[in-house]
């Protein structure tokens, strides 16, 4: 296959040349940025939260005399465990993907001069660890002596458990087993780690933090009251929910079901990230879209080539070749064009991600999403040209003798 | 001469119907997409009082300590503690000024066996209706002396009133929040800005339905009804006393009428800010009056998201209208012998332009109807979509005619490339050739 023939009929379409490089260099930067947009959304939907989602429901009420919440906790608890299909019922302040109620910053040292970033805390009764069906990856489980009474949102002295991902935040090559932080007065320290727990209202400092809770044992009292945490069936969590709500309704009429919080965590979550799997649909609608224009674009123009060609095909086809090499000239001069669109492409790729890194607190583009996109763009390319040269191939060797 | 380019443009597409398909098909879909997405931006950074937003401005002071302050980059805080909100308040500078906060009003209704539930409530203060021109339906808001006294009166929304009283006149009727009676003294009519400019960062939702109870502050707060947003810059003991507590919580807007009354303002609160300092209450001076569109802007209320399908419609559109070119291109070097003999007959370079843009137009008329559909389409789908601001996605009249604008612009650019060509083209090695 000879390419100075390819580039010589190109030159006579500089143009035209030009604009199909440019249809394709704008579709690679954009397929690139987009696919990468997808991918981290859709990675950032299947971030493990570390309890056993299927089994757990919440039962959130508001509304209630704060000074009656002991009584509230007592009644509500020994009622929902009455429910059939209920294993277990527990206080707890927060759940995964539910709304957050212990976000504070910590600091690895008593006086708050070593900032270690903002945590959440999720303080549950003693049968709250088993409940949610927490992993240890090292020290021991909470005992029921860990479990102290509070005057505020966290015990005022308490032993914690930290995620792993945590951990390594704060004590990076270290055992943080015994280790302590602190937050304003409150002392804590470390006596297990968990393999997850996602934060109730995910990172607020991007998807690298997500993981960064602490859960804390403590008494259930007035200041741990009104966020209950149902273990159940799965198969009967909807009747057991409504069940739930029905007895609310009886013992405590003044208080309000928070219809938002109190919902199985397989459905909090599906609320969670529904907005990430939108935009995930809308990218992928978009990325189709944008390769049937390039490749009609393609389409377009072999096929006006083929047309305008027509004669040359005959003389070359006259002269001896076949009508692969005809078919493998077609593919050649796209081959050709689409690798200069992906040329350009892949600095404007790099462009749009660094604008995009700007606006959007996104991380760098990696670079193999570049050779992805240039294989389905050299793909696209030869599909679409594959019809018109089939047509160019077909033209007859007598069409050497006619004119146009 | 207009309608014999018309006649010509039609034959020529007509002629290759597939490439005038091609063409006609990447401009409506990305017509479509850039009007579905504008159409929603528009929406989420329109100006929810048009007829006000330049007189109501947003006063911001700083009460935070030293740490993190650098000096002409920490912007000032964006709510206020209560003992500034009530200095400014008092001092009466403005027309009109309100400060406010917003809660969750837990309501029981007085029927048997309905059950409480909760509905968004601002607390506010009596300036808070005149300055924003809110209608009523019935009755109006409280007076200053309401405010001062801690009356226990309430300003409903229509959807609460057709909801408990069945759209009657409730004006004089009770409402039991939070376990304390309040007494009905307006009722409004159907008022909901988009955004909720009002209460962006004291909590609660940006888009979407009005809120459903306004309540006197001091009164509200009497009755124990939790405020939104609460950031503290020193310890507290709890969230009870935030009146005293080192923590900002409440928004105040002032309306100023003109230029000077502005500068006034300004200068009044620097002033404010330096005294504070001198009393040792204030570390930091800086002090800020956007207005109402500035300070949407500041607020960064339309979502990330939204800008982001905005800027990926525009792209699109982009390689649609390259595409375009391309095939436009393709369509008229192939007519070069029709250019020719129609130069030899004596058409001027002149008119051969006009006749390929003419052409042009008349794909990006037809992609821009096509875009049209394609935009329903799309609205259509973000009306369902689980945001705040979904159910009010809906093509007005002056997306409908921007539709045809961009569909013309983006085909006349698109035409441009290829009409200069026509036009340039040497007639006798045209004619020769054939």
């Amino acid at each position: 296959m000879q390419i100075q023939p390819i580039f010589a009929a190109l030159r006579k379409h500089r143009l035209a040349t030009l604009l199909l490089a440019l249809e394709i260099a704008l579709a690679c930067a954009v397929l690139c940025n987009a696919c990468f947009l997808i991918i981290s959304r859709v990675q950032h939907t299947h971030v493990d939260s570390g309890v056993d989602e299927s089994a757990l429901a919440a039962v959130k009420l508001t509304g209630y005399d704060p000074a009656s919440s002991v009584d509230l906790n007592a009644r509500v608890l020994s009622r929902l465990a009455k429910i059939p299909g209920v294993q277990s019922v527990n206080v707890i302040n927060a759940v995964p993907f539910g709304d957050h109620a212990g976000t504070a910053g910590i600091s690895t040292d008593a006086a708050g001069k070593h900032f270690a970033g903002v945590v959440d805390f999720y303080v549950g009764n003693p049968g709250s660890f088993k409940a949610l069906g927490l992993q240890l990856v090292a020290g021991s489980m909470p005992q029921a002596s860990d479990a102290q009474p509070l005057d505020s949102f966290v015990p005022k002295n308490a032993t914690v458990w930290v995620t792993r991902a945590l951990a390594e935040h704060l004590w990076p090559d270290t055992d943080p087993l015994g280790r302590e932080f602190w937050t304003d007065q409150f002392h804590f320290r470390v006596g297990g780690v968990l393999a997850h727990l996602a934060r109730p209202w995910g990172g607020e400092g991007g998807p690298s933090t997500i993981d960064w809770s602490v859960y804390v044992p403590a008494q259930a009292g007035r200041q741990l009251a009104g966020t209950y945490l149902l273990r159940v069936n799965p198969a009967e969590s909807p009747r057991v929910l409504r069940d739930a709500r029905a007895a609310i309704a009886t013992i405590a009429p003044d208080a309000v079901v928070d219809s938002k919080n109190s919902q199985t965590l397989g459905t909090l979550r599906e609320k969670y990230f529904r907005q990430d799997r939108l935009m995930a649909g809308i990218l992928l609608g978009v990325i189709c879209a944008l390769l049937l224009v390039t490749a009609l674009g393609i389409v377009g123009l072999a096929s006006f080539w083929v047309q305008q060609r027509r004669r040359q095909i005959g003389v070359r086809r006259a002269l001896g070749a076949t009508r692969s090499d005809i078919v493998a000239y077609f593919q050649t001069e796209n081959f050709l064009i689409v690798s200069g669109g992906i040329v350009l492409g892949m600095l404007l790729a790099f462009a749009i991600n660094l604008l995009l890194m700007q606006h959007y607190e996104l991380p760098r583009l990696p670079l193999y999403y570049l050779p992805i996109g240039a294989l389905s763009l050299y793909a696209i390319g030869q599909l679409a040209v594959l019809g018109p040269a089939l047509r160019a191939a077909a033209v007859p060797p007598v069409e050497a003798t006619r004119s146009v | 001469m207009f309608t014999y380019y018309l006649e010509l443009a039609i034959r020529s597409l007509r002629r290759n119907k597939v490439l005038t398909t091609l063409m006609v098909l990447a401009l409506g879909l990305g017509i479509g997409a850039c009007i579905t997405t504008l159409t929603v931006l528009k929406l989420l950074s329109g100006d929810p009082l048009p007829q006000k937003s330049a007189q109501l401005f947003y006063p911001q002071v700083d009460p935070f300590p030293m740490d993190g302050y650098v000096a002409g980059e920490t912007k000032p805080q964006p709510t206020m503690t209560y003992t500034d909100a009530m200095n400014l308040l008092h001092a009466r500078k403005a027309t009109h000024q309100a400060v406010m906060t917003t809660t969750g009003a837990k309501i029981a209704p007085q029927q048997a066996n309905a059950h409480p539930f909760y509905s968004d409530g601002v607390m506010t203060t009596s300036d808070f209706f005149g300055m924003f021109d809110v209608p009523f339906q019935y009755g109006g808001g409280w007076t200053e002396s309401d405010d001062e006294s801690r009356a226990r009166v309430v300003v409903i929304a229509d959807f609460l009133n057709d909801k408990l009283f069945g759209g009657a006149n409730s004006v004089g009727k009770t409402l039991r929040i939070n376990d304390h009676d309040f007494r009905i003294v307006g009722v409004l009519k159907h008022w909901a800005p988009q955004p909720r400019f009002y209460s962006l960062d004291l909590g609660g939702r940006d888009y979407g339905d009005g809120d459903a109870v306004f309540l006197p502050l001091q009164s509200a707060r009497a009755a124990d009804m939790a405020a939104g947003n609460t950031n503290c810059f020193d310890e507290i003991k709890d969230l009870k006393h935030l009146e005293t507590a080192p923590c900002i919580w409440l928004g105040m807007w002032v309306q100023l009428d003109n230029s000077a009354a502005v500068a006034d303002y300004k200068a009044f609160l620097a002033n404010y800010a330096r005294q504070q300092i001198a009393l040792g209450r204030f570390h930091r001076p800086d002090t800020g009056l956007p207005d109402l569109m500035r300070w949407l802007r500041d607020e960064q209320v339309v979502p990330d998201d939204v800008r982001l399908q905005a800027g990926l419609a525009f792209g699109f559109l982009l390689i649609c209208v390259i595409n375009t070119v391309g095939l436009l291109l393709a369509k008229c070097l192939r007519r070069s012998q029709e250019i020719g003999v129609r130069r030899a007959l004596g058409a001027t370079q002149r008119t051969i332009f006009a006749q390929f843009m003419v052409e042009a137009g008349i794909v990006g008329l037809a992609g821009g109807l096509l875009g049209l559909v394609f935009a329903e389409l799309g609205l259509l789908g973000i009306r369902h979509q689980p945001a705040e601001y979904a159910s009010l996605a809906h093509l007005d009249v002056s997306m409908f005619a921007l539709t045809f604008v961009v569909a013309i612009v983006a085909s006349l650019v698109a035409g441009l490339l290829p009409a200069w060509r026509a036009c340039v083209l040497a007639p006798a090695p045209q004619l020769k050739a054939s």
